[in-house]
């Protein structure tokens, strides 16, 4: 069996994840903390890879990233070949497919935290990413890390966006969501089925643990 | 050392008839122990909020030896982190993911992490906390918890302390004995310090003055008992301090 599209899935979810909670954790404490006009309208922008169709999203982010693009012109200019249809696109498709989540989740959990832990750590002389690193993340920490699983299962998951931005192209750009079509269309079943299997154990896998945190918080 | 305080601040109220809550302070304390004394509403706690700057005044100056850390009217407002005061409040606000000596080594401001450390643990034996250095805040009790808050407010050298209310939820004993430990402390650090209190033993024990707070106002009082008789008059605002 071709392992090709379980290692790309696992290193595009990964990355994804990585840049989710790096934009998620950091834009999550700023809406949970931070009063600015346009506050909501920001929270609501973010919010839309969640209600937006996969190919509609897809297909914003061929317009942003396509060769005639800025974005696309730059990375063409720096790395000598198109952004679109690489599993570096495919990184990006599942980031922003995914991002929401991980906003959303560690948003609540921020805005949970009893400020007075806050004032009484700034009257003992922290302020700014210390303080943030140090007192209000670590108390908010079940419900970044919960959003954080989820993200990375919906990473790992993405179909639409995907393969609007990246393609299907085997031993490229094939993530495991596209094999298990790909090979349905060739009715080879038999890996299909196999694929699909270990999708749903790793979904399964982060439901659970995600119960897990949002129990043991209470 | 002399504490000089003239500020008004208003916060919304919907409690109060006039929809707001203004307090006007202005008085000068020296240095020793002086009891915020006053029933539940009279602005208390607002007053420490303040003075750590936790809370902005609409206007005024709030100096310590004359070097203000709050003059509205030059532009001066320092925020709370580098203000240098130590407080303890109600509840003690430790990081419950931290051991008890890492939550007292982060409010420690200057020196390596072994430097900081040595520090908390010579202020977790001041406080007759040692033994608790590597316990979670989770395993402790409210009186030893406040007690690794007190030797927190302590660590950053702090040029004037501010204790609210912090061992009314507490037993009578554990009570008495932290009384004993923050009269030592403020003796022998010869610290300025503010300790509010609802609780009339507590200010005969601790007072060097009293600070009367009755509707947002302040008054010196040096007569200890007429600041219990103020103390039992239930205000018209009594009600649960926030």
């Amino acid at each position: 069996m071709d392992l090709f599209p379980l290692l790309l899935s696992l290193r595009v979810a990964a990355l994804a994840t990585l840049i989710t909670t790096v934009i998620g954790v950091s834009g999550a404490y700023v809406l949970a903390r931070l009063d600015f006009p346009g506050r909501g309208l920001l929270e609501a922008v973010a919010s839309l890879p969640i209600v937006l169709p996969p190919t509609v999203l897809g297909y914003y982010l061929l317009v942003v990233l396509g060769r005639t693009s800025p974005i696309g012109r730059a990375w063409e200019a720096v790395t000598g070949g198109p952004l679109v249809f690489t599993w570096q696109a495919a990184v990006i498709a599942a980031a922003v497919a995914s991002l929401p989540y991980t906003l959303r989740a560690a948003t609540a959990a921020i805005a949970a935290v009893d400020t007075a832990y806050e004032e009484a750590a700034r009257v003992c002389g922290l302020h700014g990413a210390r303080l943030a690193i140090t007192v209000t993340l670590p108390l908010a920490a079940r419900g970044i890390v919960a959003g954080i699983s989820l993200a990375f299962a919906r990473a790992l998951g993405d179909f639409g966006t995907t393969i609007m931005v990246a393609g299907n192209i085997p031993g490229r750009t094939q993530t495991m969501p596209i094999a298990v079509y790909d090979r349905v269309q060739a009715f080879d079943y038999a890996t299909a089925g196999l694929l699909a299997a270990v999708l749903a154990a790793v979904a399964i896998i982060v439901l659970l643990g995600v119960r897990w945190l949002e129990r043991s918080t209470t | 050392m002399s504490l000089t305080v003239d500020v008004r601040a208003s916060v919304g109220d919907p409690l109060s008839p006039s929809g707001a809550f203004h307090l006007d302070a202005r008085f000068e304390v020296a240095g020793g122990l002086t009891v915020v004394a006053g029933p539940s509403g009279a602005g208390k706690t607002r007053l420490l909020r303040l003075l750590a700057g936790l809370d902005r005044p609409s206007d005024g100056r709030i100096a310590l030896d004359g070097e203000p850390f709050c003059d509205l009217a030059s532009g001066v407002h320092l925020p709370a982190h580098e203000r240098r005061i130590g407080m303890v409040f109600q509840q003690p606000f430790l990081l419950p993911h931290r051991s008890i000596r890492s939550n007292v080594a982060l409010a420690v401001r200057t020196g390596t992490r072994a430097d900081r450390r040595d520090e908390a643990m010579e202020l977790l034996e001041q406080v007759g906390g040692v033994d608790l250095a590597h316990r979670r805040p989770g395993q402790l009790s409210g009186g030893q918890q406040q007690r690794v808050a007190l030797a927190r407010a302590l660590a950053g050298h702090p040029r004037l302390l501010l204790l609210d209310e912090p061992f009314s939820a507490l037993d009578v004993p554990v009570r008495d004995r932290l009384r004993r430990i923050v009269r030592d402390l403020v003796s022998t650090a010869g610290l300025p310090t503010l300790f509010v209190t609802h609780d009339p033993d507590e200010l005969l024990v601790l007072a060097d003055r009293v600070l009367l707070a009755e509707h947002g106002r302040f008054m010196t009082v040096t007569d200890p008992d007429g600041a219990i008789a103020a103390m039992r008059a239930p205000g018209p605002q009594d009600r649960p301090a926030r």
